[in-house]
């Protein structure tokens, strides 16, 4: 019963969001507030209704409906609650259910936002914002709906896919979504501008926290996804290009770019149009994404479930919205009044510069997923477009900004000195090339380009808290002033302080994969391997058998120098309802640094293959990930971005009077 | 004033042209890449077909020949991919997906020799029991090879 209810709730929930759509776009028009503030209303109900949806599906998966298709199809009644709730959204209809939800949530909080978003700007954004509801209503209830019964119930499910039952599944998919459809906020508000034909620097204040917000969630749910395939697909990689990963990044890079076009909006009322353009892609992007992994158009490492139908049903949805949008914008852009003047040589130039390279390297990552599509439709010729093509066209293009980064971090606004700004970063140019040097020298014979990526690294890190030294510290000034000055900068300085330092993590792990070591082995209890500077010892192999599944498990001891470090276990584990193996790598961390072990086949002598990699600084690639986001979440704290807040007063913080020089 | 629309043109100009140059590099690398980077996709009959000449980097796709697997020392494994005209000796080293079984359907990627023995740096399987590489499948339909699945595709997603 309770499953025909929520199948009910997600009816009512398309009926409510045509309202919330149609209503309030007409109340702009007429400027009725009366038929306006239907919007949050509706927006919340729908958000109640589609909520209920998500929970009595969430309760099918705890009880072991099997009555329900969806919960047969992904659920088994031994596998542990956990998975049983990530189930919910491991699946094709769970994760557009979770899809919706997360619009809905964000349409939720845009509607209780009263207080800081004028009454038209929220109800043309509801409005947009409930078409893209509509068009996704439609389609799980059309083509994936995940209440569907299952008559005679089968007495017992067929498992989730074991490489899903994992933590990491967990958390990934809602931090991926609440990121990609976060941008919808951006593109709702976007849409509304131009339905509006106003826009000025106040519609930047209120967009930049959801861009903000939603790109923090992007980047953590991406760096939790590759380090999903890093642990569970056994391989040691964590990126591969692959089209399902672009389709995150290809949002991600215009996030970025749109994250930075909005502050030279906010602060200069410059670059209007091309940040309603870039609000427009971004969110474009996401739906690609989303049009790539649900439709089966594309082979990746992650499997589809291919069905026409669906495919060509979101399909439509891309082509109505990116359209429509594109349309909308061709039609009203040029009604919008044109922005601000500014210099090439300043902070707004280096934004506009920065925007250009994460553009075109977007553009590249966009070309080499969707050309081998474009190729197979027109020639038949079927062709895989892989790292060699990414490392080829998109490093070029991400080095350069990479290198101009400090530069324009250190830039002022308005009227910059490219000399003056040259010298404030000297001391970091230096530490930079010693880090080279010091590094070349003492990995003597090996990789050459790796040294300089870590000297890239250090110097994003160092040019990025570079601006609070210099902001904070002046020579013969005793450091306990500086202390006090440096805590006193806004947040949203130290914000990007740490975002772009967090680059510089990122910078360096990959650069250290250049010293990964592998090492393949056959091996029987006894037997030795090396990898660098560590020896793994196979103890034994010992059968277990779990709820679930089955597996063998083998030991290891793990030396460094003869000296014991401790043990790791890696299994190999076989899950009985689907009978499908998988490869459970064992990994043990040292500081940055991982030891990783994944196994290979049983033999019948006993003996096991064993692949064992040494992958130093490897953790820093996530860690960096995270402190990016550390950095976006610390500038939403940020007093300016909030808007209702009153502007503190000025002069109120216990910053130490600077006397004139 | 005419001071100013001069300053604005040449500023527009100024980035325009920049924005010119980054796009054309841009495209410059994607150019030059697809000549260099990019992997055909060929099944045995293919590349006996086309007469891939030796050296060149492509993804063989077709399924494991039943009682070819042939395993070394250090990791090494040997076996052969056939479709339903021809078949290819494959060497690899390096652990194996953990669904690749004999009569499976594979990818590999790497290159031929002149022997004709095809040199796999990549192995991929199938992510799912009930999952043919979608290149796989394509072409032992065109061979008129292909008997179906046996039961609906099963759903098997990540995010």
């Amino acid at each position: 019963m309770l499953v025909e209810a929520g199948h009910f709730a997600l009816a009512l929930a398309l009926g409510l969001s045509l309202i919330q759509f149609v209503v309030p776009l007409w109340g702009a028009r007429a400027n009725d507030p009366v038929l306006m503030s239907v919007a949050p209303t509706t927006a919340l109900a729908v958000l109640a209704c589609v909520g209920f949806a998500f929970l009595t599906l969430t309760y099918a998966y705890i009880s072991s409906d099997f009555s329900v298709l969806n919960v047969v199809e992904n659920s088994h009644s031994a596998k542990p609650l956990i998975y049983k709730i990530s189930g919910v959204w491991g699946n094709h209809e769970g994760s557009m259910l979770l899809w919706v939800l997360i619009l809905c949530l964000f349409g939720g909080v845009v509607a209780l936002a009263k207080n800081t978003v004028p009454m038209r700007l929220q109800a043309n954004t509801l409005a947009v914002q409930a078409a893209i509801t509509v068009a996704f209503l439609l389609f799980i209830l059309m083509t994936s709906n995940p209440f569907r019964r299952l008559v005679p119930a089968a007495a017992e499910g067929q498992d989730l896919n074991p490489l899903l039952q994992d933590p990491g599944l967990a958390i990934h998919p809602p931090l991926l979504y609440v990121g990609y459809v976060g941008f919808s906020i951006s593109f709702a508000f976007a849409c509304a501008a131009l339905i509006d034909g106003r826009i000025d620097a106040v519609w930047a204040r209120i967009v930049r926290p959801w861009t903000l917000a939603a790109w923090c969630f992007l980047t953590l749910g991406i760096a939790m996804g590759s380090y999903w395939a890093y642990y569970e697909l056994g391989w040691g990689g964590w990126w591969f290009w692959d089209p399902v990963e672009n389709a995150s990044l290809m949002p991600w890079l215009a996030g970025t770019a749109l994250v930075h076009s909005t502050v030279v909006m906010e602060k200069r009322d410059a670059l209007k149009v091309w940040t309603i353009l870039l609000a427009i892609l971004t969110f474009s992007l996401s739906l690609l994404g989303t049009f790539l992994v649900r439709s089966g158009v594309l082979t990746s490492v992650h499997s589809f479930a291919v069905d026409p139908e669906r495919g060509t049903f979101i399909l439509g949805i891309l082509v109505i919205f990116i359209g429509g949008s594109l349309a909308l914008f061709a039609w009203r852009a040029p009604l919008l009044q044109q922005g601000g003047l500014f210099a090439p040589i300043s902070r707004e130039g280096a934004l506009v510069v920065n925007n250009l390279f994460l553009a075109s390297a977007c553009a590249t990552v966009f070309i080499g997923t969707l050309y081998p599509l474009a190729l197979e439709v027109l020639t038949g010729d079927k062709i895989s477009v892989g790292a060699p093509f990414f490392n080829a066209t998109f490093l070029p293009l991400i080095v350069p900004l990479l290198l101009l980064l400090p530069l324009g971090q250190t830039l002022a606004w308005k009227r910059g000195n490219l000399l003056g700004t040259v010298q404030r970063l000297y001391a970091v140019f230096g530490a930079s090339i010693l880090v080279v040097l010091a590094v070349l020298a003492f990995t003597y014979g090996g990789p050459v380009l790796a040294p300089f990526g870590i000297g890239l690294g250090v110097y994003l890190v160092l040019g990025s808290f570079n601006e609070i030294v210099t902001r904070s510290w002046t020579r013969g000034k005793p450091l306990s002033v500086a202390w006090i000055k440096a805590r006193g900068l806004p947040r949203s300085t130290w914000g990007t302080v740490f975002a772009h330092a967090g680059v510089g993590l990122v910078v360096l792990g990959i650069s250290a994969t250049a010293w990964d070591v592998e090492s393949l082995g056959t091996m029987k209890p006894g037997d030795r391997i090396g990898a660098g500077p560590y020896q793994l010892r196979l103890e034994r192999i010992v059968p277990r058998q779990e709820a679930n599944y089955r597996e063998d498990a083998a030991l290891f001891r793990v030396d460094r120098n003869g000296r014991e470090l401790g043990t790791v276990e890696s299994m190999k584990r076989l899950y009985v309802t689907r009978g499908m193996p998988t490869t459970e790598a064992g990994i043990l961390t040292f500081g940055l640094s991982q030891v990783y072990v994944s196994l290979g086949e049983m033999q019948p002598n006993g003996s096991v293959g064993v692949r064992l990699y040494y992958k130093p600084l490897v953790l820093l690639i996530w860690l960096g990930a995270v402190v990016m986001a550390f950095g976006g979440a610390l500038s939403l704290t940020d007093r300016r971005l909030r808007i209702a807040a009153p502007a503190r007063n000025r002069a109120a913080p216990p910053i130490a009077p600077v006397p004139a020089e | 004033m005419t001071r100013k629309i001069r300053t604005r043109k040449t500023r527009r100009l100024t980035l325009i042209a920049v924005a010119g140059c980054v796009l054309a590099v841009a495209l410059g690398l994607v150019l030059y890449a697809m000549n260099d980077t990019i992997v055909f996709f060929n099944s045995p009959a293919d590349v006996q077909a086309k007469n891939v000449a030796p050296g060149t980097r492509f993804r063989l796709g077709g399924l494991v020949k039943e009682g070819s697997v042939r395993r070394g020392d250090k990791q090494h494994v040997e076996f052969e991919v056939m479709d339903a005209q021809s078949s290819i000796h494959v060497q690899y080293q390096g652990l194996l997906p953990d669904l690749f079984r004999e009569g499976q359907g594979i990818v590999a990627e790497g290159r031929l020799e002149a022997s004709g023995l095809f040199r796999a740096d990549t192995v991929l399987a199938k992510h799912d029991e009930n999952y043919m590489p979608r290149e796989v499948a394509d072409a032992l339909k065109r061979q008129g090879h292909w008997q179906g699945e046996t039961h609906p595709p099963q759903q098997a997603q990540q995010n």
